[in-house]
């Protein structure tokens, strides 16, 4: 009974390999639609942008607004906020970044207004640093929204934006 | 366990049923013949307890959702109009949502009892595991039913719990937006917590199920921590000794219950909640629900994001290594001084936790959260393991009767095995 175990394969094992590959890319192809109805709908990307007229927000004062349900904050910075914020030794930083990497126009920080922690929204011109600070956990953030102290890993992002004029911009 | 019953059929439309499907044989059996150990306290009424608070729960969440709107702008004003409104709404509403933390409290008993007697060594991890699938469970569904008010807490409660999955490398902001349906916490959201709010009881109901079953294969285990050796020296049967036992713990608990229900109906929740979310503003402080507070108070004393979320699930993970981590032979703490000792330290550890978790996150308050979190710890990564090998434990009854009879035994016809055991603290 030597030839009882064969080394090629038959016809049956490839039907059956055949058939198992069908049926698996079956249920992925139905699984994927039940996955993928969670993410976000075309109602919520249409959303996706904002205007906002920025002329009348003095200096030293920061404005938030809504976009993709999410407050951004637009921070109208003050010659000192804005030396504070470029002063700073990156090396020392948690998430290292200039403060020109985060901004077109010195005197304009617009940065989402979400915590990188767990997303609570940080008060402004709190902490010890004169930029935001997070009640929740006690993040703190610089005049640049880049954190400084706290549980958070990161810095406030800074969402895609162009400046349509001096006094108008758009976000997203 | 099974086959005890003695159930005999003589009604003929029984019989009939019997012969097709066994269902009251089964029952029978499962809690009516049922051999439980006699030496079981009141600690033992609350899985009773739980079953109860567990179809109460359905209960008032069904008829609940026939006034409730899972859609943002309208959720808040339907709780409103429930509370208003609606026929004994207030009074259904708060058995809920008080109810949820009556749950808590039970589980939590619950899970310590378990700690304190080893009701989860051998034969009985499945059993134990099974729970401990049951309180994640529970956590995810109280998590998302206390969203649906859709108040502030609800609001950042919702956003704060979210994004510790954003914590995950490389794909944690993509499963983040996954989870929202968008880019914050919004309607999407709300939407799907609703519906799995409402699917979640029913798989605790399916997995409360195989609990009892695996309970059920085993046998429940008892202070003495002791197997049965004869089932009519060892035990009772379920009904109506259990039965009673339990109905009595449940009036007990009822008259708590209800002591929330119709006196502090709001003592447990946040007055924040009834204040609409508002997706512009964070409260200021942020508390979870209370029964959450001893794992939120471990995720804060971290400061690293990530680290803090993996801490605050291995608290919860670590209970499904538990009879892997106790290495002592000998089941209950009655018979373990030394364990005993670090059992009630570590209740107090996780307590602790629990008020650490309402306190904000600075100064001496994250200082004591590290500590005590590094104590949880401790007690299961190092004294359990550790504790099985040096403890000496006190000489454990042969048999469920013996200790019994030791403790109760009168002087006449046990005095034999009782002797070896004089009184000597009474």
């Amino acid at each position: 009974m030597a030839s009882a175990t064969t080394v090629e394969p038959t016809r049956r094992d490839f039907l059956f390999i055949a058939t198992g590959a069908v049926a698996a890319v079956g249920a992925a192809a139905v699984v994927w639609p039940l996955i993928n109805q969670m993410s976000p709908d075309a109602s919520t990307l249409a959303l996706a942008s904002t205007e906002v007229d920025i002329g009348a927000i003095p200096e030293g004062q920061i404005i938030t607004i809504k976009w993709r349900g999410k407050p951004v904050f637009i921070s109208h910075r003050t010659e000192k906020e804005i030396k504070e914020a470029e002063d700073v030794n990156i090396a020392t930083l948690p998430d290292p970044q200039t403060d020109a990497a985060r901004v077109q126009k010195p005197q304009w920080l617009i940065v989402i207004g979400v915590c990188t922690h767990l997303g609570c929204i940080p008060l402004g011109h709190q902490g010890e640093y004169g930029g935001w600070f997070c009640p929740c956990h006690g993040s703190v953030y610089d005049t640049s929204g880049r954190i400084r102290k706290g549980p958070a890993p990161r810095n406030l992002a800074v969402p895609q934006y162009t400046f349509l004029t001096d006094t108008k911009v758009k976000i997203g | 366990m099974h086959g005890h019953s003695t159930f005999e059929p003589k009604n003929g439309v029984v019989k009939w049923l019997e012969a097709r499907l066994p269902i009251l044989s089964f029952m029978h059996g499962s809690f009516v013949a049922y051999p439980t150990p006699k030496n079981l306290n009141y600690w033992w009424t609350f899985g009773a307890i739980l079953s109860f608070m567990l179809i109460a729960q359905i209960v008032t969440g069904v008829v609940l959702t026939m006034h409730y709107t899972p859609e943002s702008t309208l959720a808040f004003g339907s709780v409103e109009k429930i509370m208003r409104d609606v026929n004994w709404g207030w009074m259904l509403r708060y058995a809920h949502s008080n109810g949820a933390s009556m749950f808590f409290f039970a589980v939590y008993i619950h899970i310590f009892r378990g700690i304190y007697y080893g009701s989860y060594k051998a034969p009985r991890e499945v059993l134990w595991i099974l729970g401990v699938i049951i309180f994640l469970l529970m956590m995810a569904t109280g998590f998302m039913g206390y969203v649906l008010p859709w108040g502030q807490m609800s609001f950042w409660g919702a956003t704060v719990i979210t994004n510790l999955f954003s914590a995950i490398p490389f794909v944690g902001d993509e499963i983040t937006v996954w989870l929202w349906g968008g880019y914050s916490v919004d309607n999407p959201t709300l939407n799907r917590f609703f519906a799995l709010h409402y699917l979640l009881p029913f798989i605790i109901v399916a997995v409360v199920g195989l609990h009892v079953w695996a309970l059920h294969v085993c046998g429940q285990n008892n202070p003495d921590g002791v197997e049965i050796k004869d089932i009519a020296k060892d035990t009772v049967p379920f009904t109506p000794h259990a039965t009673m036992k339990d109905s009595l713990g449940i009036v007990f608990f009822l008259l708590l219950y209800c002591w929330f229900i119709f006196y502090v109906p709001n003592y447990l929740g946040d007055a924040d909640n009834y204040i609409p979310a508002n997706p512009m503003k964070t409260p200021p402080h942020i508390v979870p629900e209370w029964y959450f507070l001893p794992f939120y108070a471990i995720l804060r004393s971290i400061p690293d994001k990530l680290m803090g979320v993996i801490a605050m699930f291995a608290a919860i993970a670590v209970l499904a290594f538990l009879p892997w981590l106790d290495t002592s032979k000998v089941r209950s703490a009655k018979y373990r001084p030394i364990y005993k000792i670090f059992f009630w330290i570590f209740v107090v550890c996780a307590v602790g936790l629990g008020y650490l978790g309402a306190m904000p996150p600075e100064g001496g308050f994250v200082l004591a959260s590290r500590i005590l979190a590094v104590a949880y710890f401790a007690f299961f990564l190092i004294v359990l393991p550790l504790l099985g090998l040096f403890e000496k434990t006190k000489p454990v009854p042969a048999s469920i009767a013996d200790a019994v009879l030791a403790k109760h035994g009168s002087a006449s016809s046990v005095a034999a095995s009782a002797a070896s055991a004089p009184q000597t603290k009474g």
